[in-house]
């Protein structure tokens, strides 16, 4: 009774394998009739990290249309945006998983601050080894992470309150204790910590070609592809989009929901020691204001890239696309002659097309799911 | 269905473990009623208060593998205390709850989830955005490799998926469709699925049907059945006499939370479990549902 059965292509073959199998063994092989052939685009289409990546094009030529000064399509042009924007995309990832998870964190923009002023401090004031230094805010990271995470999940707060309390708290010490410790409000001398030449190879260098692409460029593509090995391929993954999803039926299922979400704030805190670092070794000086509002360009390019606000919806590369979007447009509006400050603007708008491009395009391709 | 749950020794094994921790004693120690032996589950006159509130008096009823029970009741009889007691999230204040005929109290949901009760909860089972393997393998899920190449087994768990809800009667379209798109019915299945997969010993239902339309209704008692034929027993939790009487093995019927009635399938007729449910003026409407 097996033979003559045509098998679709990928139907496990161990469908089949006892002989003379039980009545019950249900029929595979045969091609339903209630699944419509889907074209190979509307598939494509109805990601939506793919509306996403058409965003980046159309900013992409409207940026090279728009540009007076013809850098920004050139390549170091290029390596700048990309630059910029990998320092958002590091972030935007980590804040797309912790999104995914159901949670948010307004305090991961201070944060870049936060772990870059501590590292200046700690070489430029008190004269550490940077390596010693680095793992200094590390730890400082992972413990502002667990301290989000843990009080989001105790007191059942919304994350919103809880981490715009963390965030002005760091934004008042950031400001006070760089005052209090250099009399400014900027730290500077991280270029003359020992072991400065090696950090500045792993944080701070760019590739001697025309293509000056930073190393930051390098980290970005790192977080990138750990971020979907974990979401994809990992049991981590599955408990993410789980918890973002539906955290009671998660929990009935015996999924660990506080040990999942606590782990996203410290994998957001650490994202940010990795940012700070990286914009303190590249400018050898941290200013206290530093990363203060960009944790709405790390929520707009998490939701760009069709992160859900409520959970349980996301991708990584979805999200690195968003801030793509959000690197080009910073760097194109100075290359197109306009004032910087038009960016803002830009990041509104982005944001409200870019989402209403998603769903129109999910509507349209893949039907209501 | 000879196809075989993978591992099921184990479980077993680790369910045997599990019940001998909780009853504190080894296999074979203490002197329960020789007819509590035989059912995996018994519970005798069970009651529940909270302060001054009398949830759950005297309610006694026998779960055991391959065999429906049904717990009827309109709201407020005190269904979702039993459910509780059963799932260990409450502990029943006086009367005994048997595993396996040993005397137990359930400390926490863990307890009562390591000797195999699971519950299946009407709106709490599944993740809608989540695809239909993922939520199949959910807290279990089928892993590879070692070390930081631990892995997600996405064959496996698609496989797993496929074959156990095929033996349910759900032909699976796609894995990797998201579950919401799912009807109520078959995403009710998933869970039970699931939990029977899992190893579950009995499956407490909770109003499977209660959100769900005439065919999808129907869908569901199928899947039931299918349980109890493969040897699971399973608790029925219900407001609709209809849907028990056509599962049922033995049937509990909660007022107010009292046990007002207790009945095995042949000592009762459909028209006397819809009476006693309803009674009075209700029946007519009710008849006239039945006669349709």
């Amino acid at each position: 009774m097996t033979a003559g059965t045509p098998m679709t292509a990928g139907t496990p073959a161990t469908a089949d394998a006892t002989p003379g199998g039980p009545a019950g063994t249900p029929p595979t092989a045969r091609p339903d009739e209630r699944l419509r052939h889907q074209p190979l685009w509307r598939r494509i289409l109805v990601r939506p990290s793919v509306s996403a990546a058409i965003a980046a094009v159309v900013v992409f030529v409207f940026f090279a249309l728009a540009d007076t000064t013809g850098t920004f399509t050139s390549p170091a042009g290029v390596a700048s945006w990309m630059g910029v924007s990998a320092s958002y995309g590091i972030m935007a990832c980590a804040v797309s998983l912790l999104m995914i998870s159901g949670e948010v964190d307004l305090s991961s923009g201070v944060m870049t601050g936060s772990t870059g002023l501590l590292l200046g401090i700690l070489v430029s004031e008190f004269g550490w080894n940077f390596w010693l230094a680095f793992l200094a805010v590390l730890v400082f990271a992972v413990g502002i992470g667990f301290m989000n995470g843990m009080l989001v999940t105790w007191t059942r707060l919304p994350s919103f309150i809880v981490t715009l309390a963390t965030m002005f708290v760091l934004m008042g010490l950031n400001s006070g204790v760089t005052l209090a410790l250099t009399g400014q409000v900027r730290v500077g001398g991280i270029d003359e910590a020992a072991g400065y030449p090696l950090a500045q190879w792993v944080f701070g260098s760019r590739l001697d070609s025309a293509w000056a692409f930073t190393v930051a460029v390098g980290w970005w593509l790192l977080v990138i592809a750990l971020g979907t090995w974990v979401l994809q391929r990992t049991r981590q993954g599955n408990w993410i989009y789980a918890v973002g999803g539906d955290a009671n039926a998660a929990r009935n299922t015996g999924v660990p929901v506080r040990r999942t979400k606590v782990s996203m704030f410290i994998v957001v805190s650490v994202a940010a020691a990795l940012v700070g670092t990286i914009n303190a070794v590249e400018l050898t000086s941290v200013s206290a204001g530093q990363g203060t509002g960009f944790e709405f360009y790390y929520i707009i390019a998490a939701v760009v890239g069709g992160t859900l606000m409520t959970g349980g919806a996301g991708s990584v590369i979805g999200a690195s696309l968003g801030a793509l979007i959000l690197g080009m447009t910073t760097l194109g509006i100075q290359y197109a002659g306009w004032d910087s400050t038009w960016r803002f603007t830009f990041f509104g708008l982005i944001l409200f097309w870019a989402v209403m491009l998603n769903i129109w395009v999910r509507d349209r391709a893949g039907g209501r799911r | 269905m000879s196809e075989q749950v993978p591992a099921p020794t184990e479980v077993a094994a680790e369910v045997e473990a599990a019940a001998a921790r909780l009853r504190g004693t080894g296999p074979g120690g203490g002197s329960a009623p020789p007819a509590a032996r035989d059912m995996y589950l018994r519970l005798e006159s069970v009651g529940k208060t909270f302060g001054s509130v009398v949830a759950l008096d005297g309610v006694s009823m026998d779960v055991n593998h391959g065999r429906v029970t049904c717990v009827l009741g309109d709201n407020g009889a005190g269904k979702s205390t039993l459910i509780k007691i059963l799932s260990g999230v409450h502990q029943n204040d006086s009367g005994t709850l048997y595993v396996a005929g040993q005397p137990t109290v359930f400390g926490s949901p863990k307890d009562a989830r390591d000797v195999g009760i699971a519950t299946v909860f009407q709106d709490l089972a599944t993740i809608p955005l989540m695809s239909v393997w993922r939520n199949f393998v959910l807290g279990r899920e089928p892993v590879k490799g070692w070390g930081p190449f631990r892995r997600l087994d996405i064959a496996a768990g698609q496989e797993i998926a496929r074959r156990e809800l095929g033996m349910f009667g759900i032909d699976l379209r796609d894995p990797d469709q998201p579950i919401g798109t799912l009807s109520g019915g078959e995403r009710q299945a998933v869970a039970i699925a699931r939990a029977v997969y899992f190893g579950a010993e009995v499956v407490i239902l909770d109003e499977p049907t209660s959100a769900l339309g005439v065919k999808q209704s129907g869908k569901v008692l199928k899947f039931v059945r299918d349980a109890r034929d493969r040897g699971i027993g399973v608790v029925l939790i219900t407001h609709n006499p209809h849907h028990a009487y056509m599962v049922g093995d033995e049937f509990v019927l909660l007022k107010r939370g009292r046990m007002t009635n207790r009945w095995l399938k042949e000592e009762v007729a459909l028209d006397e479990l819809v009476a006693a449910m309803a009674g009075g003026a209700e029946l007519e409407d009710l008849a006239h549902e039945l006669g349709a």
